[in-house]
């Protein structure tokens, strides 16, 4: 069997479906919801790397770096925030954490 | 000063100069002479300040009026480009012609002998800088006005002249009458100004001018036009709402009601503001505007009416007045209604000649009654006066000049003036002249009544000036100063006063006799003024059959005028002299008379009570339906209201759940890529 275009996009489908019903269901924790956004990125990035495989165009494989490395910040800042917001509010249970409402 | 008389040319610098002095003494004494800059300057530098502005200006406005009166020269020029608005010049300017220039003489003249006059009669005044500064403020103001070249800085002299009547009427802020008049004083000026500001607007929309020769260049061709959507003659509804300006500060009926009540300030500036100058700018626009009256018949014969009720029935208030300065004020009036008679008949130069006349004996009587208050401690009451003549000899005489004078005695200045425009209005064929002929006849005899039972009143008879109630209250109220009443012997004024009394009475005598052959019937008005002699022929008739003042005043005692004078001078006499229970008898027959005259034809009531009340309860209307609940009800509060009500609608979709509002982005998403994706190609 050989491995298409196909099998990759419906592996960063998944992917990306599993990351989306984990901001969803996820009621517990802050952690998980941005894992989940890192899991999302990811999946953006097979899609990124599969077709620069198949187009071959390598800008496409540039485009995952530049990703990856705002990803990183981004959970960098994240994992930051996290912290202060513990600090503050002894929790990050995510159903706790809803004073921004109308 | 020698090249100046070799070759006598109006320069702009000393006309400038002639205008900016008052000012100049004005913004010194006024800023530094009152406690805003700290009282720097003393009394005696302050009046020294204010009188040499104006004696500069005084020099200069006589040395104008010999250069144009032997010259005939006519200046125009433009001085400074205010702004502009499309094609429209809002411009300062100066236009020099005869009547310009014997308006500023006039102006300065009194304006000079007020101003000497006020540091006798405000000596023991708190507010004797501010007074000076308010004086001379008005003077420029007044220059302003007359010798403007556009209809703009008319009306910026017209609302400055307003406004220091204004300050003028309330100087002494603590007494509610003052405030009372001077706020009604400004409240029926801009019901004037009004109508005048419509008429200027008017005139800009049509010509789309502001300077007099622009616009005049124009007259004719306004004269078929009508206002839009009527069938009403333009150039009759621009000098209509011209004159409802004229007639608010010329004090016409029926918007004379300010003008008695503007006796609540200080005597001087009743004598220079509201008799001899202020009040008559209005006769002066309609003169200066004569080029569109002169096309407008009907503008005419509403001037011609309003002047004739204004000359009659304000004169008749004049017989029951008991306050010496309201009787002049009266008196004021109708000699106001008798001037625009004068312009009604189109008898331009006659009406600027009888306010010149005018504005000296009635100047005269103002400061003479203001040294009479003086002289029986600031009572005004000429029940209580009697027996001055020997008390207060030059008053006496310079009273009794000013009164003949009003009467129009022959060969005094105000016979030349006043029988001028009876002259004129019998040769008139207006419409409204039947009316207008048999009000300035009775209004003759009438003049001569109520001048002469003052006269009585105040300087013969019994000495009645001890017998003054003590109670503050009925006379404080009107009384000048506060500090001592009593009944001491009366005395005579001292020199500061007493000398303006004898130059205006100099004038008051002679100036007719002398000047009426030079500003009626030669071109110093006459190339001013536009007077259509086939439509309207009086000024010509009246010169072809004028010989010269002298045969003119011996004429005229075998006419009626002067029998009618004699007539109301007689019956006063007899009424207030010989047999003194005839008034109380007549007004005891007369009641209902009395009744209507004492409460002024319930004009006073009538505003108050009907309109004032009207006006207060569309006010109140207004306030409550249209600001308070549309304004303030449906729009600032409802538009609130609003907001909080669709918010109480989707707030609950902010639910400050984090996945909440993922899963609400994600269906955004998925639904604009639906949309871009499957539906919209």
């Amino acid at each position: 069997m050989t491995i298409t275009l196909g099998h990759f996009l419906t592996l960063g489908a998944i992917l990306f479906a599993l990351s989306v019903t984990g901001i969803f269901l996820n009621r517990k924790n802050i952690i998980v919801i941005l894992m989940a956004i890192e899991l999302m990125l990811l999946a953006v990035n097979m899609n990124f790397v599969a077709f620069s495989h198949y187009l071959n165009d390598i800008q496409g494989q540039v485009f995952v770096f530049f990703i990856l490395t705002v990803a990183a910040a981004e959970s960098a800042i994240g994992l930051a925030i996290l912290v202060l917001l513990f600090r503050n509010r002894s929790t990050i249970h995510v159903d706790e954490l809803n004073t921004l409402k109308g | 000063m020698a090249p100046l008389f070799m070759s006598p040319h109006l320069s702009l610098h000393l006309l400038l100069l002639a205008a900016l002095a008052p000012l100049l003494g004005a913004v010194l004494v006024g800023l530094w002479g009152t406690s805003l800059g700290g009282n720097v300057l003393g009394r005696r530098l302050c009046h020294g300040l204010a009188i040499l502005g104006v004696l500069v200006s005084f020099v200069l406005s006589a040395w104008t009026l010999w250069v144009v009166s032997t010259t005939g020269e006519r200046f125009e020029q433009t001085l400074y480009s205010w702004m502009q608005i499309g094609s429209l010049n809002m411009e300062v300017g100066f236009l020099i012609d005869g009547l310009t220039a014997l308006m500023m003489c006039v102006v300065t003249f009194v304006s000079l002998m007020v101003h000497i006059y006020t540091m006798g009669y405000m000596e023991e005044d708190e507010g004797y800088n501010r007074f000076f500064a308010y004086i001379s403020l008005f003077t420029f103001a007044m220059l302003m006005l007359v010798m403007s070249n556009n209809l703009l800085q008319l009306f910026f002299g017209w609302e400055g002249v307003g406004l220091v009547s204004y300050l003028l009427i309330g100087f002494w802020f603590n007494k509610p009458s003052a405030v009372f008049a001077n706020m009604k004083a400004f409240l029926v000026n801009r019901v004037g100004d009004f109508g005048f500001i419509l008429g200027i607007g008017l005139i800009v929309a049509y010509t789309g001018s502001l300077n007099y020769t622009e616009i005049f260049a124009k007259s004719t061709e306004l004269k078929g036009l009508l206002l839009p959507g009527t069938d009403w003659s333009l150039l009759s509804v621009v000098c209509i709402c011209l004159f409802i300006g004229a007639m608010g500060k010329s004090a016409q009926f029926p918007l004379h009601v300010w003008l008695p009540d503007s006796m609540e300030g200080p005597t001087p500036i009743s004598a220079l503001i509201h008799a001899a100058t202020m009040v008559t700018a209005g006769i002066f626009m309609v003169s200066r505007m004569s080029p569109y009256f002169e096309l407008s018949d009907t503008a005419l014969n509403l001037v011609l009416v309003v002047g004739s009720i204004t000359a009659l029935f304000m004169g008749f208030l004049g017989i029951i007045q008991n306050d010496i300065k309201r009787v002049v004020a009266y008196s004021t009036l109708s000699q106001l209604g008798y001037m625009t008679v004068a312009l009604g008949v189109s008898a331009y130069p006659i009406a600027i000649f009888h306010l010149m006349t005018h504005a000296f004996f009635k100047a005269l009587l103002f400061l003479a009654a203001g040294s009479v208050i003086m002289g029986v401690h600031h009572n005004q009451d000429i029940r209580y006066m009697g027996g001055l003549k020997k008390h207060m000899p030059i008053t006496w005489i310079t009273s009794l000049i000013g009164s003949l004078a009003l009467i129009g005695t022959p060969f005094f200045s105000g016979f030349y003036s006043k029988d001028s425009i009876i002259e004129a209005v019998l040769a008139s064929d207006l419409p409204g002249s039947g009316f207008a002929k048999w009000a300035v006849m009775v209004g003759v005899f009438v003049t001569a009544f109520y001048s002469f039972r003052m006269y009585f009143l105040v300087f013969h008879g019994e000495e009645r000036y001890h017998l003054v109630p003590q109670v503050e209250g009925e006379h404080g109220d009107h009384g000048d100063s506060q500090d001592h009443h009593g009944s001491h012997v009366p005395h005579e004024s001292p020199w500061v006063v007493t000398l303006p009394l004898v130059l205006l009475a100099i004038p008051s005598v002679f100036i007719g006799f002398l000047s009426i052959e030079g500003v009626l019937y030669s071109d110093l008005l006459h190339s001013a003024l536009t007077v259509l002699s086939d439509h309207h022929p009086v000024m010509h008739e009246l010169a072809s059959e004028f010989e010269s003042p002298l045969a003119m005043a011996v004429g005229a005692f075998t006419g009626l005028p002067f029998a009618l004078a004699f007539l109301g001078v007689l019956s006063a006499y007899y009424c207030y002299r010989v047999n003194p229970r005839v008034p109380d008898w007549v007004a005891h027959k007369l009641s209902w008379v009395v009744q209507l005259l004492e409460h002024k034809y319930y004009m006073d009531w009538f505003n108050e009570q009907v309109l004032a009340r009207f006006t207060r309860l569309l006010g109140r209307f207004l306030w409550q339906e249209g600001d308070q609940r549309v304004i303030d009800g449906y729009l600032v509060n409802g538009s609130w209201r609003l907001m909080a009500l669709a918010s109480r609608w989707i707030k609950p979709l902010q639910t400050g759940y984090l996945y909440h509002y993922a899963l609400v982005m994600i269906l955004g998403v998925f639904l604009l890529m639906t949309w871009f994706v499957w539906i919209k190609p």
